[in-house]
């Protein structure tokens, strides 16, 4: 019974019922909704990877979503390029732009970096509203291209969508586990412990720091791009603070700072809303208080309460054994300190 | 080796040390005494590049480092293990070993045999390699400190209170460790408050008193200077 719990079962269990799940439900609408939360993720995870294992807390992700949407919707039908080509220079726009405003905004530490992103990121927004000629203004942009055939494959129905964004999920799960299992996400996690010890054992906290400012802007801009040949209509608001807030509610109930926060959170915050959409606006009367109670009792959100309870039931598995090993621990340190008393 | 040319330091308006000089040779161990808010973290933080003087210079095997970044320093040869036995709580005893050779992070084979070496000083460490650093008892953690430090290969080490809040018998085996590392060929630093334990073990000290230093001298005039006997020792 236990094995079935194990971390490597869930998540396959999880990918195969992402897998069937169009298949379960025939209703398009639950598949918009699902595809929705999906491209979500994706940008909760690139603020995940920034403001929680780096401990940066950046409110500009929304201009970088928006960036990369606006991005891919000019080139595809302003420039009317090539969709593929036109998805992979958006990225890289972001990417370049997220460089740049790393470069200054990481000068700045803490709620001083809140602010001047939480400011970037206004910028960003009132920049798409106002440059008519360009953006559209508050028009927005209509006639986005859905997503380009790859060679005999097309993305016409909602199910080909919700697989496509599906699997850029997975894989941003998956450069996401490599990131934070290797020294890079180490570092950056030795960066949110304190930046001095890090600087005293020999890491560049700038350019460490710019490297995940910049991975993260490039995941807010990979979901930007895949929201707007999804919806195929975008506007400014999607580039307004609101949306920087709902990314980091997803973040904050899933668990910031956690792999498996981001999905939780989404799926969760998104379902619940669905369930109490009757309530309009008034949603966040239940919301307020349940994102204010979880932040008292469970500040690493749902996945690292989990954790933390896993954590606690194995100390006390193990509390007897160790007992024992203490116990000859404390003998050979004594003995370790004899020997080096008489060396 | 290291030399440290009559440094101050502003923390804002408020200078935290005056006219430092301080000379370290290769081989050396080498004691900052003085109590809490002396200057002596100061000035490691100053030497580590944390810190960057108003006035004077820091010079490294002939070459300014002054003006060098932080990570810059680490790489040149000049290691700080941090006051507090500062780890990362949540990773592991190993991977808090593997960030201290961040600097050697392409050299494999070389972290690999400096790691075995680390296990050799605290034998400990290699049976709770796996557990959280945080987890830790207060002597086992000053051992990954010290350990991590060693794991950048350091020319120079400086160790800021390596023996606060231990119990006495772990502070004479951590003062063992440590003339055991400088044997090895490492020079070693040391800020102590603990002057009876770090003046066995040093070849000359520094005093510092409000951020200035007082009296300087080898290891047997400090032991034998009235002033610091009251002060530091208690006889």
């Amino acid at each position: 019974m236990a094995s079935i719990f194990k971390q490597r079962n869930v998540i396959a269990i999880l990918i195969l019922f992402a897998i069937v799940f169009p298949f379960i439900t025939n209703n398009n609408y639950l598949i918009h909704i699902m595809t929705l939360a999906f491209i979500w993720m994706i940008a909760v995870y690139g603020l995940n990877l920034l403001a929680g294992y780096t401990g940066y807390l950046s409110l500009a992700h929304a201009g970088f979503f928006a960036i990369g949407a606006y991005s891919l919707s000019l080139l595809t039908t302003k420039a009317e390029l090539n969709y593929w080509l036109a998805f992979v220079l958006a990225l890289i726009i972001t990417s370049i732009l997220g460089l740049l405003v790393g470069l200054i905004s990481l000068r700045t530490k803490e709620h001083f970096f809140a602010i001047y992103t939480m400011c970037v990121g206004y910028i960003i927004y009132l920049i798409i509203d106002k440059w008519d000629s360009l953006t559209g203004g508050i028009r927005g942009l209509i006639g986005i291209p859905g997503p380009g055939n790859i060679g005999p494959i097309t993305f016409t129905t909602p199910v080909s969508n919700y697989y496509l964004v599906l699997s850029f999920l997975l894989l941003s799960i998956l450069v996401m586990y490599r990131i934070v299992h290797s020294l890079t996400g180490r570092t950056f996690i030795a960066i949110r412990n304190s930046e001095d010890l890090a600087q005293t054992i020999g890491i560049n906290t700038m350019t460490n720091k710019l490297l995940v400012f910049v991975i993260s802007t490039f995941f807010a801009g990979l979901a930007g791009a895949l929201y707007a040949s999804f919806i195929r209509f975008i506007g400014p608001d999607i580039g307004y603070i609101t949306i920087t807030f709902d990314i980091l509610t997803y973040l904050i109930v899933g668990g910031i700072g956690t792999l498996s926060g981001p999905v939780i959170g989404t799926i969760l915050i998104v379902w619940v809303s669905q369930q109490l959409q009757f309530l309009q606006d008034y949603r966040m009367m239940i919301f307020g208080p349940i994102l204010t109670l979880l932040v008292i009792f469970y500040p690493r959100g749902i996945s690292g309460g989990f954790i933390e309870w896993k954590m606690k039931r194995q100390a006390k598995k193990h509390q007897k054994q160790n007992k024992n090993q203490n116990q000859q621990m404390i003998s050979t340190q004594e003995s370790s300190a004899a020997s080096n008393k008489n060396g | 080796m290291l030399k440290v040319n009559n440094i101050s330091v502003k923390y804002g308006s408020f200078v935290a040390i005056r006219d430092i000089n301080i000379e370290v040779n290769q081989g050396e161990i080498v004691v900052l005494l003085g109590a809490n808010g002396a200057g002596k973290s100061t000035t490691f933080n100053t030497i580590s590049g944390l810190n960057k003087p108003f006035q004077g210079d820091v010079e490294f095997e002939g070459k300014r480092i002054d003006k060098l970044s932080a990570d810059r320093i680490v790489a040149a040869g000049i290691v700080q293990c941090a006051e507090g036995r500062k780890l990362f709580p949540g990773m592991s005893v190993l991977e808090n070993l593997k960030m201290g050779a961040y600097v050697h992070r392409r050299n494999k084979a070389q972290i690999k045999q400096t790691m075995d070496h680390v296990f050799e000083l605290f034998p400990i460490l290699e049976q709770k390699k796996d557990d959280p650093a945080g987890s830790l008892s207060g002597g086992q953690q000053q051992m990954v400190a010290i350990g991590r430090a060693l794991m950048a290969k350091p020319k120079v080490m400086m160790l800021d209170e390596p023996s606060v809040g231990l119990a006495p018998l772990i502070v004479e085996q951590m003062f063992g460790v440590i003339q055991q590392i400088n044997k090895e060929g490492t020079t070693i630093v040391l800020a102590e408050q603990n002057a009876n334990a770090a003046l066995k073990i040093a070849t000359k000290g520094y005093v510092f008193e409000n951020g200035e230093v007082v009296v300087e001298g080898t290891s047997e005039e400090l032991f034998t200077n009235d002033s610091v006997r009251k002060a530091y020792i208690g006889a």
